[in-house]
């Protein structure tokens, strides 16, 4: 009787606990499942606004080039180039679409609807191939933001002309165009191989990009030599004792500190103490440096802290000196460790911009950056200011932005995970 | 210590006199006096926590990498203080080799880790040399048959039993007078550990050797004269013989009957 009675409590105490069980696991489903909801509606919205900036539209026009343009030797002297008035050539050509368009303010509105940078389009097509002076040519121009996001659709024909970029009469224009077959569709290669530019449908990421790069190169030379020798100091060889618990405890807090307090420090100390170069990789890259330092630093003894007793312990046996077994033994097993936390810690910091806002890098930078003391900006900063750009077309030029920052920055995180299966040992 | 009268006659190899060993506050080894004596292998017995491995580890300064960890008396190598703070704890290690419990082998090839420790001391002039002393060890920790032909592989693919005799033969490389061994079999099967027992009585005739060991029947086994240490303190100290069959003290009595331990 008794039995039957602890084996029915028994039953029902097993089947509590399968329930508790089950229930935890639907917890942990359901946190990991929106977790990925909000991920992929993010990306999702992300990407989905980023298209348009991905193509451009274009019209293809033939363009008569006359002999006495310039000199086909003269090409390459960039004065003798500059004198050149391609922005008239291509205008003018459009211009010839529409004989019957006569006005002065007609004539104007044609040569609106091409781009600031059809000009350059011509002169660079000429710089390619010099022979093509004295002969007419097709080439394909962009057209200008506005008439982009309407043949994109992103505009709408049926709103009242007064509330509308493009004109009634610009409407037509670019029908007849269309209609002709000139205009198409085509990858906006310039959103990667030019810089940034006031004209939307000019501005591109690459003096950002390359500005993120050369941070990234000085961020990495000073943080990871100082970072990993700190570490390496502390865990191994520095005794325990409360300078060091102090030090360490003000390592830890200093990941937490807002990232614009290095910016004001790299503006005071580096900028206007050691009167570096303003908006430079080189004090963006030293301020990130800072930043990154703790991190690098934590994940560098964690990883010297998870190397066994047992491999120190055989070194020391045979005689290797605390450092030999540091350099010979310790340091090799944990660098995949300390790899993966350094490319961590730099993908931090590129997708960094408030320190950056304080020393100078949040610029308007058309020219790509040669070197570190040139003035740059980073990828981040590009993002912000295109985000404040009132044109429309920059909104979707700002998705395209964010799109190729995390590109970079998962790309970066599928290197620390290489580097940490490739350099992995087992014992 | 009692000294039994008929001990070898010989010079201790290992004279240790008074040694205490404290961690913070708490001490372990309470002043430990022990002559070992070369070309013998000396047991040290004992149940868990009661020092020996403690012991073993100050013979070659293993516990200066222990931070709260103080030792203070006398130990003598030779004529060497070992605890003399002129004394290169590098090249005392280097004459006195260790293995420990688990087999820890680097994680490079077999001949990396033969070859580690002649390398760090520059005991080699050239490859030739080298190549003759990896041999040479590898043959005297009798693993060479087995690994001859191979030497370039990972020495964590071998067997647990092959990887302990690695180790060995990785100790013996730099020519020590001593070994020390930390349970050297505790991971291994009863073949395995036959293989290092019978190794350990070959290796005698050359080093000095002393073995913590849990196990009694492996002391009975390989020693030729054996220790049991009982909560910091050694108890009873004597021909292994003598210990096993009619030992002095009561409690070496009843841990070696098994009713303690």
């Amino acid at each position: 009787m008794t039995d039957q009675a602890t084996q029915t409590a028994q039953s029902k105490h097993l089947k509590k606990r399968y329930r508790a069980e089950k229930r935890f696991k639907f917890f942990g489903l359901a946190a990991i499942c929106s977790a990925a909801g909000i991920l992929l509606v993010l990306l999702g919205g992300l990407t989905q606004m980023s298209i348009p900036a991905f193509t451009h539209h274009y019209v293809t026009l033939d363009i008569a080039i006359p002999e006495t343009t310039i000199p086909a030797d003269q090409v390459t002297d960039p004065a003798a180039m500059r004198k050149v008035n391609w922005r008239g050539m291509v205008r003018k050509t459009l211009r010839n679409e529409f004989p019957e368009v006569t006005d002065r303010r007609g004539k104007r509105a044609i040569g609106n609807l091409l781009s600031g940078g059809a000009g350059d389009a011509l002169r660079d097509k000429v710089l390619n191939d010099p022979t093509i002076i004295g002969s007419t040519v097709a080439v394909a121009l962009p057209l200008s933001d506005d008439v982009d996001l309407l043949l994109k659709g992103l505009i709408d024909r049926s709103l009242p002309e007064d509330n509308r970029v493009i004109s009634d009469r610009e409407l037509t224009f670019i029908d007849h165009l269309e209609a002709a077959g000139r205009i198409d569709r085509r990858i906006a290669w310039f959103l990667f191989t030019s810089g940034d530019s006031r004209e939307a449908e000019m501005a591109g990421l690459r003096s950002a990009a390359v500005g993120t790069l050369l941070t990234m190169l000085v961020t990495l030379l000073f943080s990871f030599p100082l970072g990993v020798m700190a570490a390496i100091y502390l865990e191994e060889i520095a005794p325990k004792n409360r300078l060091t618990d102090l030090i360490e405890v003000n390592i830890n807090n200093l990941a937490a500190v807002p990232s614009i307090v290095f910016g004001l420090l790299g503006l005071a100390v580096f900028i206007n103490f050691f009167h570096l170069p303003r908006s430079a990789p080189l004090v963006g890259g030293m301020v990130l440096a800072l930043m990154t330092l703790p991190t690098i630093i934590i994940a560098t003894r964690a990883a010297l802290a998870a190397v066994p007793p047992s491999i120190r312990e055989a070194a020391l046996g045979v005689g290797a000196s605390p450092i030999q077994v540091i350099f010979h033994h310790v340091l090799p097993l944990a660098m995949p460790g300390i790899l993966t936390g350094t490319i961590i810690g730099l993908a931090q910091a590129a997708g960094e911009t408030a320190p950056l806002l304080m020393i100078g890098m949040m610029a308007f930078i058309v020219d790509t950056p040669m070197w570190i003391d040139d003035k740059a900006t980073v990828l981040p900063a590009q993002i912000y200011m295109w985000a404040n750009n009132p044109e429309r077309a920059f909104q979707a030029k700002t998705a395209a932005g964010i799109i190729c920052l995390m590109v970079f920055l998962l790309l970066m995180n599928a290197l620390a995970i290489y580097l940490r299966k490739k350099y992995e040992k087992r014992w | 210590m009692k000294r039994d009268g008929d001990m070898t006659l010989s010079t201790p190899k290992i004279k240790s006199s008074g040694i205490i060993v404290e961690y913070d506050d708490k001490r372990a080894l309470h002043g430990i006096d022990l002559d070992i004596y070369p070309n013998e292998v000396t047991a040290l017995i004992g149940p868990s926590g009661c020092g020996k491995s403690t012991f073993l580890r100050c013979i070659n300064r293993m516990n200066d990498v222990i931070d709260n960890c103080k030792v203070s008396g006398r130990l003598m190598i030779d004529d060497t203080d070992v605890y003399d703070p002129e004394i290169d704890v590098v090249e005392l290690r280097a004459r006195v080799g260790m293995v420990f419990q688990k087999p820890n082998p680097f994680p490079k090839s077999i001949y990396d880790n033969v070859a580690y420790g002649p390398r760090i001391h520059g005991l080699t002039e050239n490859k030739d040399d080298m190549d003759r002393i990896v041999k040479k060890s590898l043959k005297r920790a009798g693993l060479w048959d087995e690994v001859s032909e191979r030497l370039d592989d990972k020495a964590l693919g071998l067997s647990g039993g092959q990887q302990q005799r690695l180790c060995i033969a990785r100790a013996i490389a730099v020519n020590p007078d001593i070994l020390l061994m930390d349970e050297p079999c505790s991971a291994l099967d009863p073949i395995a550990t036959s293989i290092i027992e019978e190794l350990i009585n070959e290796l005698r005739e050359r080093f000095t050797i002393v073995i913590v060991t849990h196990s009694m029947q492996q002391a009975a086994r390989v020693s030729q004269k054996t220790g049991y240490f009982h909560l910091g303190n050694i108890i009873e100290y004597g021909e292994t013989n003598d210990i096993f069959t009619r030992p002095k003290n009561e409690q070496t009595e009843a841990y070696i009957s098994g009713r303690i331990g």
